[in-house]
């Protein structure tokens, strides 16, 4: 199908983003990769008045080593964050995880801070953007505020983004010596996760374990110093506590019981990786 | 700062397969559209519109990208080439066509296109490919004839691999 009609506005700069998205607040939608969105307003699924293209804007395409953390423009896209050549060595768990997100063609033009945006419960950015602790960049005409991603996504498709506010960028804590691991189940590759899940293993064996598919938001746990069974018993009372949902894809008990299959997997080659 | 109005049509203008053209446009056009309506290039095919079949990739700035899933108002300005591009004038076909005359890679030649353009940049990126990677790449296309194996035997002699056992395919 094509989309109903919209009115188009591209700005050159940040301010300019700002401003149109102040005069139009929650008529207005930010385009940036457009694989979620464009999708969606194909298929009727979404009728913004206005889109607002922030992808010309230079001071949004860029990534930011910040010594601590890794800033990631708005603008940049996934296959350009998974190609930078220090992406291995600081941000293991998104070397493990961006080949998941779509598909070679759509990572070309699908942004990191799009998927965290989208905010879909079992998308794979999000969910490392949780497990990391990283924060997102929000700026509107009344400021700059910096949200952690777990204050950001609230549920479903649901954040707590204002109307007015651009994520600029989004902030991945550079990794310190852990070790990680990213899995997921899918129906087909490149399709969104079913369940997936990472894990972060300090030399201590103090696991930090990120589910996504399981709520309506990516879900993170910190267990003490694990072993094969603590391991195995902390992810049985996630999946207890979590429930799951049941969609077209798969019900609430499979999604239970692929966690309690993945979930010490995961842990299992992250501890294998920290050692 | 580029303001196109809801029912405004503007002229947008492109490079297409190395000419510059232009049409007008409505904000809400897909690029798949107007290359294949206003532009008359109808070797991009429209399969699902949403992302998913890969029929419609066309490289932008020697990316490849889904042309359904981009405004053509987004490629103002930018380097387009479409399937038409690859053969020479003469319709001598290159050696990524060939490949796929070679290994019988299509049947109805629906999807053809797209994989020939998202090949068209993932080779020029990775000479080198292993068949796990070819294979990944080409999860991003639907062909509803080939069973895809003619389709992977002609992206790994196009990738320099002998067609022999070695490579996993038979010539
Ligand atoms: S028509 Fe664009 S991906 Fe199917
Ligand atoms: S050759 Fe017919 S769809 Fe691929």
């Amino acid at each position: 199908m094509k989309p109903r009609p919209f009115a188009y506005v591209r700005p050159d700069s940040v301010d300019e983003a700002v401003a149109v998205l102040a005069a139009h607040g929650d008529d207005a939608r930010v385009l940036a990769g457009g694989q979620s969105l464009l999708a969606l307003l194909n298929l009727r699924l979404a009728d913004p008045a206005v889109l607002v293209d922030i992808t010309r804007i230079a001071a949004l395409d860029q990534i930011c080593d910040l010594g601590d953390k890794i800033e990631v423009g708005a603008a940049v896209t996934q296959n350009r964050l998974l190609a930078w050549p220090q992406l291995a060595e600081k941000l293991p768990l998104l070397a493990a995880a961006l080949p998941f997100v779509g598909h070679f063609q759509t990572r070309n033009k699908g942004t990191v801070c799009g998927s965290v945006a989208h905010a879909d419960p079992s998308s794979e950015i999000p969910l490392a953007l949780a497990v990391l602790g990283g924060e997102v960049v929000l700026r509107s005409q009344r400021g700059t505020r910096v949200l952690s991603a777990d204050a950001f996504q609230k549920d479903m498709l649901t954040t707590t983004r204002e109307p007015d506010e651009l994520i600029t960028a989004v902030r991945f804590p550079v990794n310190s010596g852990r070790g990680v691991a990213f899995r997921e189940v899918a129906r087909r590759h490149g399709d969104f996760a079913i369940v997936a899940v990472a894990a972060l293993v300090d030399g201590q064996g103090a696991v930090r374990l990120g589910v996504g598919g399981m709520a309506g938001a990516p879900a993170v746990r910190q267990i003490a110093a694990a072993d094969g069974s603590t391991a195995r018993g902390a992810v049985d009372k996630m999946a207890v506590e979590l429930e799951g949902y049941e969609d077209l894809h798969a019900t609430a008990v499979m999604r239970r019981d692929l966690l309690r299959r993945l979930g010490p997997v995961v842990i299992d080659e992250a501890m294998r990786c920290a050692a | 700062m580029r303001r196109i109005d809801k029912d405004q049509r503007a002229r947008i203008r492109l490079t297409l397969n190395g000419r510059a053209l232009s049409a007008e446009a409505e904000p809400r056009m897909l690029l798949s559209d107007f290359l294949r309506h206003s532009l008359g290039a109808t070797g991009t095919h429209v399969g699902c519109e949403h992302g998913v079949c890969g029929c419609c990739t066309v490289l932008i700035d020697g990316t490849a990208v889904r042309s359904c899933l981009t405004l053509a108002v987004q490629a103002e300005g930018r380097d387009v080439r479409t399937v038409e591009s690859l053969a020479a004038a003469d319709g001598t076909l290159n050696p990524l066509q060939r490949a796929f005359q070679n290994h019988h890679a299509l049947q109805c030649g629906f999807c053809t296109p797209g994989i020939l353009m998202s090949f068209t940049d993932y080779l020029a990126r990775n000479p080198r490919p292993s068949e796990a990677d070819i294979r990944d790449v080409l999860s991003g296309h639907l062909c509803r004839c080939t069973g895809y194996a003619g389709i992977v035997s002609a992206l790994l002699e196009a990738a320099g691999y002998r067609q022999s056992s070695e490579s996993g395919s038979k010539s």
